[in-house]
């Protein structure tokens, strides 16, 4: 496997990570599917999730993408995004309580509340050091499909916020896919029983990802 | 360091909560109505298998003398649970205490021992009105923001200085964060309230300001219409008043709001203490409709006639005992509505199935201004039925005797013993007394609010539905 689609792989699966994650939302549409009797209601209720996702990914990831259309700086870039994210995941280790904001958003407003959570949880900066890895990638020699991968990516490198772009989307697809998968299991199979048996408090596993993140981006840039 | 798990009595939904495991244990209000010793809670055995059932095991006694202990509540309910508050770890372990008569909020631990909670905190009033305006803390709700707490009374000495209202409480660290309302519309009086979490409203009911309850029912506020008589209806996350609903001047004191556990369900029903035309005592049905908020009297319960010599000065003249539902308390399953008419000495059940028709189930007689029935046991049963709690299945429902110290001297002039009574209830309703349970707390202390370990039908809220 090479490298470029180690990261590509990575970032599926952090996507998944995030969707199963109850923090990112998929309970609220168990809520809504069960209020409404309907189970559109559940898929209902992850799109918008998936749209407020979405632009924290790109909120998160835009900004150093375009940074490092400044070539000269790509390495300081790197080990200073690798550096932020550890620092985040530090400071949700030790300081893992929700901001009390993320509590004042109403009900019905999904994707600015989606949008909310998973910026203060640092799910797009999860991401930063990956994409900054794909950003990095050389685009590999010759051969007939790699050539074609070739291209595609030294197209996507010359503008890597396109790449930036395409990472959020990616991410965001498997994301709700894992959150469907996740909702839709309690809410047709498992039932609300299993929202208080089993969620596991992961706000540290998620922190410690932050953390293993942030360490990943700065040994690649090294 | 957080608990890895939700804490176990967190229950997604009401029916969950039915399902769960019973109470074990009790907490109960104590007040000391001359205020000559400290208010306390008592810790009762509620657990038919253990050795001290129907016992007192503890009492922890406050700091201070004076308090009026009155309405308390849980730090977290299962609302906790929801993806939105975003702090599904929290423990339901503190008791949060006010004092009405003080102004001072005590913090209970019930960890490690249950049955013997240990002061963690006591907020002084000078605090609560310093960051809020607000004074005479009174019902306890866990909600998205922190701990909410309604008050009766504003600033200054006398707490009329400025209207009631709700404060919040950082449900960790318990510190007074300030008031709630941002735009509170022309509410001017408080008593309780309570919300659809979900659907995003918050009801809140009027008493009256500290001058007219503090020192015993000013009787011409009374005849004269001058308690709440009001419902308010709140955008909850805006912190935002959006609708008033008079219940006309004559329906005097709105007290507690009841709203449909199941969050589906956008309807609730509020408790009238007394009709001034005629001495009746109304239940009311309020609900949600296209986006905006209506109520109706669905029930009312009559006075009963008595001869004016065994009636106290305040009730001589009218020659009849008015009901007073002073609480009511809907079970769980939203099915069975609870009424303590706490004049006449009744507890009524019932059947809510048609919110907009209730439909009488079941009653107990116990105590009364001039019935003072007795207990099923023979022990006589002073003052009425008053704070009821149900538990969390809907088959007990514990309630207790006393209103207010100084309104208690008025309509009970021999004064209340504190005692706690249990009804059992049937499958399909029916109520009866039990004659086995009686717990006695003395002459010295009065008895108030029941709260049970785990939660219970009047401070749990939900986000999901019992679908």
């Amino acid at each position: 496997m090479s490298s470029t689609t180690a990261l590509w792989l990575s970032i599926a699966v952090i996507g998944a990570w995030h969707g199963l994650n109850p923090a990112m939302g998929w309970p609220l549409a168990v809520a809504n599917g069960l209020t409404e009797r309907r189970a559109t209601a559940v898929f209902a209720t992850l799109l918008p999730l998936g749209g407020g996702h979405l632009a924290a990914m790109a909120v998160a990831l835009v900004p150093f993408a375009w940074l490092l259309g400044y070539l000269s700086w790509r390495h300081v870039i790197q080990l200073a995004a690798g550096a932020l994210v550890v620092l985040y995941g530090l400071y949700k280790l030790v300081q893992p309580r929700h901001p009390r904001a993320l509590a004042r958003v109403r009900p019905t407003q999904l994707a600015w509340w989606s949008f909310l959570a998973a910026t203060a949880h640092g799910a797009g900066l999860m991401l930063v050091p990956f994409m900054l890895g794909l950003c990095a990638q050389e685009p590999p020699a010759r051969g007939g499909l790699a050539a074609a991968h070739a291209t595609v990516m030294g197209t996507l490198a010359q503008s890597t916020v396109g790449l930036a772009l395409a990472v959020a989307a990616l991410h965001t697809l498997a994301m709700l896919l894992a959150a469907l998968l996740a909702a839709w299991t309690v809410y047709r199979y498992l039932g609300l029983r299993y929202l208080s048996k089993a969620w596991f408090n992961l706000d540290r596993v998620w922190a410690g990802s932050l953390v293993v993140a942030g360490a990943a981006g700065i040994a690649t840039a090294l | 360091m957080e608990p890895l798990f939700p804490d176990p009595t967190f229950h997604p939904s009401p029916r969950l909560a039915m399902a769960a495991e019973p109470e074990k244990l009790a907490y109960t209000a104590l007040l000391s109505p001359d205020r000559s010793r400290p208010d306390a809670i008592a810790v009762i055995d509620v657990d038919p298998a253990s050795p001290t059932y129907g016992q007192e095991l503890n009492r922890a006694l406050m700091p201070h003398k004076g308090d009026e202990l009155h309405h308390f509540g849980w730090n977290a309910c299962s609302s906790a649970l929801s993806p939105l508050s975003g702090h599904p770890f929290l423990q339901r372990r503190y008791l949060i205490v006010p004092g009405m008569r003080s102004s001072r909020i005590h913090v209970f631990d019930t960890h490690p021992d249950p049955t013997r909670p240990t002061l963690l905190k006591t907020i002084e009033p000078e605090e609560i009105v310093r960051k809020t305006g607000y004074s005479r803390p009174h019902t306890v709700h866990c909600g998205p923001e922190g701990i909410y707490i309604s008050t009766l009374g504003g600033g200054g000495a006398d707490g009329t200085q400025g209207p009631p209202g709700v404060f919040i409480m950082d449900c960790r660290t318990f510190e007074v964060l300030g008031r709630w309302e941002i735009d509170r519309g022309p509410q001017q009086l408080h008593y309780d309230f309570w919300w659809n979490l979900p659907r995003d409203y918050m009801v809140s009911s009027e008493w009256g300001l500290p001058p007219q309850f503090e020192n015993g029912i000013v009787a011409e506020d009374l005849l004269g219409n001058r308690y709440g008589h009001r419902l308010h209806f709140w955008d909850l996350r805006d912190r935002r008043h959006v609708q008033t609903i008079d219940l006309g001047a004559n329906h005097q004191m709105a007290l507690e709001v009841r709203p449909a556990h199941d969050p589906s369900r956008e309807y609730g029903f509020v408790g009238v203490v007394v009709d001034t035309t005629n001495l009746e005592a109304s239940i009311w049905t309020w609900w949600r409709e296209n986006g905006s908020f209506h109520a109706r009297k669905t029930a009312v319960v009559p006075p009963e006639p008595a001869d004016p010599a065994v009636l106290p000065a305040l009730l001589k003249g009218f020659g009849a005992v008015p009901p007073l539902i002073s609480d009511i308390d809907l079970s769980l399953d939203d099915r069975f509505l609870y009424v303590a008419c706490w004049g006449t000495g009744q507890l009524r059940q019932y059947d809510v199935t048609d919110p907009m028709n209730p439909t009488l189930a079941g009653d107990v007689r116990i105590g009364g201004v001039a019935a003072h029935a007795a207990h099923p046991s023979g022990r006589p049963f002073a003052g009425g039925p008053q704070m009821t709690e149900i538990s969390r299945d809907g088959r007990r429902v514990f309630f207790t005797n006393s209103l207010y110290s100084s309104w208690d001297t008025q309509f009970y002039p021999d004064g209340i013993s504190g005692a706690q009574v249990m009804c059992k209830v049937g499958a399909n309703g029916g109520l009866e007394l039990d004659g086995d349970f009686y717990v006695d707390f003395g002459k010295d202390y009065g008895a108030h609010q029941v709260r049970l370990q785990g939660g219970d039908c009047s401070t749990d809220s939900f986000c999901y539905p019992s679908a």
